[in-house]
């Protein structure tokens, strides 16, 4: 069994706001650790939009969203934070102690005093296509990620979608399976271009069939998937055999398992107090995207506004017998944290 | 002030008057009466909580090469679909736009 993780605050979601928080918490000599559904930290700067410039950062007219990220780790760095990363948090239990135990989707678990709610639009999950049965079916011949290509060898399978993923996928798995239906909604794709064309080289010798202007409406099977419905815009329904059906429509935010964790929840977001950012559960904060208030406006610089008064409230919260003492970063410097004892 | 009208999911018609000086988007006006429109990505043409379909024979600007992508993965998608959050709130020509919410 693993051994559990432990540190001061737990944050959700290794965003801007979540990365800040680590640099507002050491300051007040609290430990950090991060979660983050996805593999790299930086959350949708990093894996959406590293290249877009982002111009209302007090102090840069300009800064391209990884190079933030960049600098808030360097920021952060002096304070040791840990990382769980490419691990959803899935579930919250009180502990008899009060503090919080989280453990994530691969069973890694971590006890926490506080803990810090900063997953911007949720985790990123993948689009299912709204199938009827789809539900009954995964992990029974569904898959929406391709984990272990060699599962596919020798067997008849359905890819369904028209971007660079369900082309890549495509491409590769033709070799390794006995028959591959790539199905899309238009005739077009927007995948890259090479790929495109590989894919139709691959249709017209055969190796694959390709099933344009059609969508998966319906799947078969005792159990375990032996068959997929198509429906084509001029032919009706055509039935194909297949092991598997591998839906690959990319990624879309979801608030996921923390709108079971007992916070108020409005439209999608946390509700907090305004106060310090907590929710209606004593030491659990929420900050950045994820939250909602009144007047509450989507944009980093208020998430670090929100982390930093989290901080002190959480700091209360953790040590009520503590005096807190406010300090300059320029009068004190920063002093960072000794490296934790394993 | 020009009127836009949404069609809900419940097929109820719902007239909104709207300035064109706002810089508001199509999902953004729809939050701001309430509609259920998530708008979860903010307006970046990621996650199509905004979809609608457009029914008036209004002249839109053409679709992003993003808007495109994201809606060649959404679903439910016909000839008429754009992303509300694509469609900008900047002339007086929008007046009398018509667009219904698509399924979540």
């Amino acid at each position: 069994m693993q051994n559990t993780i432990e540190t001061d605050i737990l944050i959700i979601g290794a965003g801007p706001v979540g990365l800040f928080t680590v640099f507002e918490a050491g300051l007040l000599k609290m430990r950090c650790h991060l979660m983050d559904a996805l593999p790299q930290p930086g959350g949708q700067l990093t894996e959406i939009y590293p290249k877009k410039p982002i111009y209302d950062i007090p102090g840069y007219p300009s800064v391209l969203a990884g190079d933030l990220v960049q600098n808030l780790m360097k920021q952060i760095e002096p304070f040791g934070p840990g990382f769980t990363m490419g691990e959803r948090a899935e579930t919250l239990e009180k502990q008899a102690d009060g503090k919080f135990l989280v453990t994530g989707s691969r069973g890694t678990k971590h006890l926490a005093s506080a803990i810090f709610i900063a997953g911007g639009l949720g985790s990123f999950e993948p689009r299912k296509p709204p199938i009827a049965n789809i539900e009954q079916y995964e992990d029974h011949g569904v898959e929406y990620f391709v984990r272990d290509p060699e599962m596919y060898r020798g067997k008849k399978i359905v890819i369904a979608g028209g971007g660079d993923s369900a082309l890549d996928w495509t491409i590769y798995l033709a070799e390794l399976t006995q028959e591959l239906t790539l199905v899309h909604r238009r005739t077009e794709f927007r995948g890259a271009l090479d790929s495109v064309e590989k894919v139709m080289e691959l249709a017209e010798k055969g190796k694959i069939k390709l099933v344009t202007n059609a969508q998966v409406i319906g799947l078969q099977g005792d159990k375990e998937l032996d068959g997929v419905s198509i429906e084509h815009d001029t032919e009706g329904i055509i039935h194909v055999a297949a092991d598997h059906f591998i839906p690959l429509f990319g990624l879309t935010p979801k608030l996921g398992p923390i709108a079971d964790w007992g916070v108020t929840i409005q439209n999608g977001a946390v509700e907090v107090n305004t106060l310090d950012y907590s929710t209606n559960v004593p030491g659990i904060y929420a900050i950045g995207d994820i939250n909602t208030y009144p007047g509450k406006l989507k944009l980093i610089l208020c998430g670090f506004h929100e982390a930093t008064l989290a901080c002190q409230s959480a700091f209360k919260y953790m040590f009520p017998d503590k005096k807190l003492s406010f300090k300059y970063t320029t009068v004190t410097g920063i002093e960072g944290l000794p490296a934790p004892v394993v | 002030m020009i009127t836009i009208t949404v069609i809900d999911r419940e097929n109820v018609p719902h007239a909104l008057e709207t300035p064109i000086d706002m810089g508001l988007n199509l999902m953004e006006l729809c939050k701001s009466y309430e509609l259920p429109v998530l708008g979860t990505c903010g307006g970046m043409a990621l996650c199509a909580s905004c979809h609608v379909y457009v029914r008036s024979a209004h002249t839109l600007h053409e679709p992003s090469e993003d808007e495109l992508n994201m809606l060649d993965s959404a679903f439910f998608v016909r000839e008429n679909s754009r992303l509300g959050c694509q469609i900008k709130i900047n002339t007086a020509d929008l007046d009398g736009l018509e667009v219904e919410l698509a399924p979540e």
